[in-house]
């Protein structure tokens, strides 16, 4: 076997002092797949870039194929014969596949005009080669993500593509969908290509790779056949300590209703129905989850459902008020609490200090100010107080939030918002993007919420997340509820997946699932 | 020490930047002047040597300095608000107009007087607050007509019915002794109006740094979703940035009329509030930093005039030396290389600290 890859001590540092990468090293056999595992922040993804070409490392050697470069930009790297799928795919919407695929190298007619022709003609021609079937006529927007990745796939194919990075590609597919993914990497690797993945999913690891390579603090663990590790052997090497991974067990008691969703319907600016009659209960003392993949209608529910968004029509009942369009302020006022989707959007304001960030609900309330006066020193030690019990690694509560890790940012807001003594909680994707660590104290944070009789309301992408935490799980689908299990503890990922893809639906239920 | 120019990086990269200026200064003045030693001593020393010059540089950073507050609290709400010029000079011809007109013991007529300047300034700056808040329109191209609009409006108003037409030239009627800003150094011009500018910009800072109004403000320029997430109501605090910003600058203008000159004489727009966008920016938006950088600007700007009068280098200069300066200060890559390096080092040397240590 021969190495198409050698990479030797890298050492990458970015502009604000954090060490991505210290003395990596890493071989890539010819023609094998090989997976790069490791929590969010131990220097997978910038690893991927500088290979790619991205960013440039401040030490260390690369060989691709015995020759060392040094690639100035992505341009030199697929000159060279490396592709890379981006986690978020880098396609144009508004353009067919075909047109996506010779962006940039498209053929011409009398050197001005596209040949739409030759352009249908050859990815055509490169989608039947490697077996990766594809519309080639059809708009990029009006496909599943699925078949987005595979064009973005066969885009790196057609630039003649000998090494395929690929970053955390399953994270937006649904199950079914990672399945279909699966089969196209065995194809590539039997049509001799070679395959670089980022996960942190270690079932997918152990099921498609020859070779697996684990980071952990911006360092290489260990480079090993998968064939000689185990599940849990890597899980131990990421983590550096054994985690738990079961589910939680069940509620205490669940209590009475804390808020109605009735009839709810959202339709936006371009008249689309983004929700579309959504109605449920949510009790005090369960954590109801929402499955679904990304993009229907879980957004505008959580905004209509704090304030952030006018519904259209429909009640919901919060403590017994109706508190559809009601502003941000009246609805946290009247016990609920939020945890965004998007953190550095929503969740915080980068540039200002812990402090600041902590008391952006309740800055005009005692102790933190009387009358018009902000008291610092009262903020100050709340905020210690909240640095302490929620665990933050920061060097003060005065440093600016943009500068803490992602993991410890989350935990920020997950301090704000839980320590307003709420009784309903919005959380939506709480996890995303946080090291395991975090993860796994965020999730024991909800759970005691839980335990304490607390209303949680769970919005997440990650299936594993909802299954692990939540009492009962619903499906949205196109902006409408299309399942219900009131016992998500008989539930798998499995039985999920038909719904979310909107395959399945309930019976009689357009709508009108009840929970 | 590396640690510490990490820390204090931008402080130092603005010092950098005025000495870069500086020695480009110098080097003009070689270029240019006969008797280069001499001009230099003139520009750079010229504003101290005498009681009046030195009174000139705070004079004229009083405006500046309220201007430069008014600027900022907008700037801190994230609205780009170049309104403060307008604002200076519509509420001093508005405010000049109620004081030539009205008879009142000065214990009334001068609050009243900075009372009425301050509430024109407010309307101006309500106007792009209100077209931003809830039309969505841009507050820079509001506030840049809004600043003609006041211009020819104060113009009018003083020129067609307050001239002092038994003055020889454009003016308004002289101010009654009871609505002046008295001066208190002989020989000077040193008024209470430049103590009293100091004092609203300590005041700006503690509104800023230290109110929930304040605090308001700061959020919704830093992120206005999270401010909007959290339960801040943007509205309100995008129309009242622009209200307090109006309100600032026009105080600065009446307290000129009041204090210096006595009268209206501004045929043409002073450009205290352009200058007050300078020292915002020098200042980073910090009311306590804008009052040093408006003294550093009226100090160019004296020595400017001193080192005309006084020896062959003409006044444009003083123009170039600013712009340098500022150029230098608001290019957020300069000297980024420079810092890049220093945190990998230091970031290295953490790291085998860390190591050695475990």
């Amino acid at each position: 076997m021969s190495t198409i890859l050698e990479i030797e001590n890298i050492l990458k540092v970015y502009p604000d002092g954090v060490i991505a990468n210290r003395d990596v090293s890493l071989r890539v056999e010819d023609n094998t797949i090989h997976a790069v595992v490791g929590e969010n922040g131990a220097g997978k993804s910038t690893l991927m870039k500088i290979i790619f070409g991205i960013t440039s490392p401040q030490e260390g050697t690369i060989r691709f194929r015995g020759k060392e470069v040094r690639f100035k930009s992505p341009n030199d790297a697929i000159r060279s014969g490396i592709g890379m799928v981006h986690q978020h795919l880098m396609l144009a919407p508004d353009l067919t596949v075909a047109e996506n695929m010779v962006l940039g190298i498209e053929p011409r007619k009398r050197k001005l005009f596209l040949d739409q022709e030759e352009t249908l003609r050859t990815s055509k021609k490169v989608s039947e080669e490697y077996g990766l079937d594809v519309p080639v006529e059809k708009k990029i927007r009006d496909l599943p993500i699925g078949v987005r990745q595979r064009v973005e796939i066969l885009k790196a194919l057609f630039r003649n593509a000998e090494l395929l990075i690929l970053d955390e590609p399953t994270a937006v597919l649904t199950p079914q969908e990672v399945e279909v993914l699966f089969k196209t990497l065995f194809k590539l690797k039997e049509n001799g290509k070679t395959i670089l993945f980022i996960s942190h999913k270690l079932k997918e690891v152990k099921q498609i790779a020859d070779r697996v390579t684990v980071m952990r603090d911006s360092r290489v663990i260990t480079t090993e056949e998968a064939s000689h590790l185990t599940e849990e052997k890597i899980a131990h090497l990421m983590v550096g300590r054994d985690i738990a991974g079961d589910r939680l067990p069940p509620s205490p008691a669940l209590g009475d209703i804390r808020m109605s969703v009735r009839d709810l319907c959202y339709v936006t600016d371009e008249n689309i129905r983004a929700l579309n009659n959504i109605n449920f209960d949510l009790r005090a003392g369960e954590i109801l989850g929402l499955a679904g993949v990304e993009g229907n209608g879980q957004t505008y529910l959580i905004k209509t459902l704090t304030g952030l968004l006018e519904p259209t029509s429909g009640d919901i009942l919060l403590e017994n008020r109706n508190i559809a369009g009601l502003s941000p302020r009246q609805v946290r006022e009247l016990g609920l609490s939020h945890i965004p989707e998007d953190r550095m959007d929503d969740g915080v304001a980068e540039h200002t200090s812990l402090e600041e960030n902590f008391i952006v609900d309740r800055y005009y309330k005692q102790p933190f100010s009387r009358g018009i006066r902000l008291r610092w020193k009262d903020i100050t030690s709340h905020s210690m107080d909240l640095i302490k019990r929620f665990q933050i690694l920061t060097k003060n509560s005065r440093t600016p939030v943009g500068s803490l890790s992602g993991g410890n940012i989350q935990k920020v807001v997950v301090a704000r918002e839980l320590s307003s003594d709420p009784e309903v909680i919005i959380a939506a994707q709480p996890t995303r993007g946080v090291d395991v660590g975090s993860e796994e104290h965020i999730h024991s944070i909800l759970k005691e919420a839980r335990d304490r009789g607390k209303a949680v309301f769970l919005v997440s992408a990650d299936l594993d997340e909802i299954l692990k935490l939540s009492t009962r799980v619903i499906v949205i689908y196109n902006g409408g509820l299309v399942a219900h299990f009131p016992d998500a503890s008989a539930v798998t990922d499995k039985d999920l997946g038909p719904y979310m893809l909107g395959v399945k639906k309930e019976e009689g239920s357009s709508g009108k699932i009840h929970p | 020490m590396e640690k510490f120019i990490l820390k204090n990086f931008t402080l130092i990269r603005t010092i950098i930047a005025i000495a870069i200026g500086v020695a480009v200064s110098v080097l003009l003045i070689y270029l240019i002047s006969a008797t280069p030693s001499g001009s230099l001593k003139y520009f750079f020393v010229g504003p101290l040597l005498s009681k009046s010059r030195l009174s000139n540089v705070f004079e004229m950073a009083a405006p500046i300095m309220l201007c430069g507050v008014a600027i900022a609290v907008a700037f801190q709400a994230e609205q780009f608000n170049i309104g403060a010029e307008g604002a200076l000079y519509i509420s001093a011809a508005v405010a000049t107009a109620f004081a030539v007109s009205t008879h009142m013991p000065a214990i009334l007529h001068i609050p009243l007087t900075i009372l009425i300047a301050a509430c024109v300034g407010a309307a101006w700056g309500f106007v792009p607050g209100i077209l931003k808040a809830k039309l969505g329109a841009s507050e820079l191209v509001a506030t840049l007509m809004m600043n003609y609009i006041a211009y020819f409006l104060g113009l009018y108003l003083i020129n067609y019915h307050f001239r002092d037409k038994s003055a020889g030239y454009l003016v308004s009627y002289a101010l009654p002794e009871t609505a002046r800003l008295g001066q208190f150094i002989p020989g000077t011009r040193m008024h209470w109006g430049i103590i009293l500018a100091v004092i609203i910009a300590v005041l700006v800072y503690f509104f800023l740094y230290h109110t929930t109004t304040g605090y308001e403000i700061r959020m919704t320029g830093s992120n206005r979703k999270f401010a909007r997430f959290g339960g801040i109501n943007i509205i309100k605090v995008v129309i009242l940035s622009q209200v307090i910003s109006g309100a600032l600058a026009g105080v600065g203008g009446i307290f000129e009329v009041m204090g210096i000159h006595g009268r209206f004489n501004w045929q043409t727009s002073p450009g205290y509030g352009w200058d007050g966008v300078i020292v915002a920016i020098i200042g980073r938006n910090h009311p306590i930093l804008i009052i040093f950088a408006s003294l550093f600007l009226s100090y160019l700007r004296v020595g400017g005039s001193v080192v005309n009068l006084m020896a062959d280098v003409p006044t444009e200069m003083v123009s170039v030396i600013q712009s340098v300066i500022i150029l230098l200060i608001t290019a957020e890559a300069f000297l980024s290389r420079w810092k890049y390096r220093i945190t990998v080092r230091e970031a290295e040397r953490e790291e085998k600290i860390h190591e050695s240590a475990s």
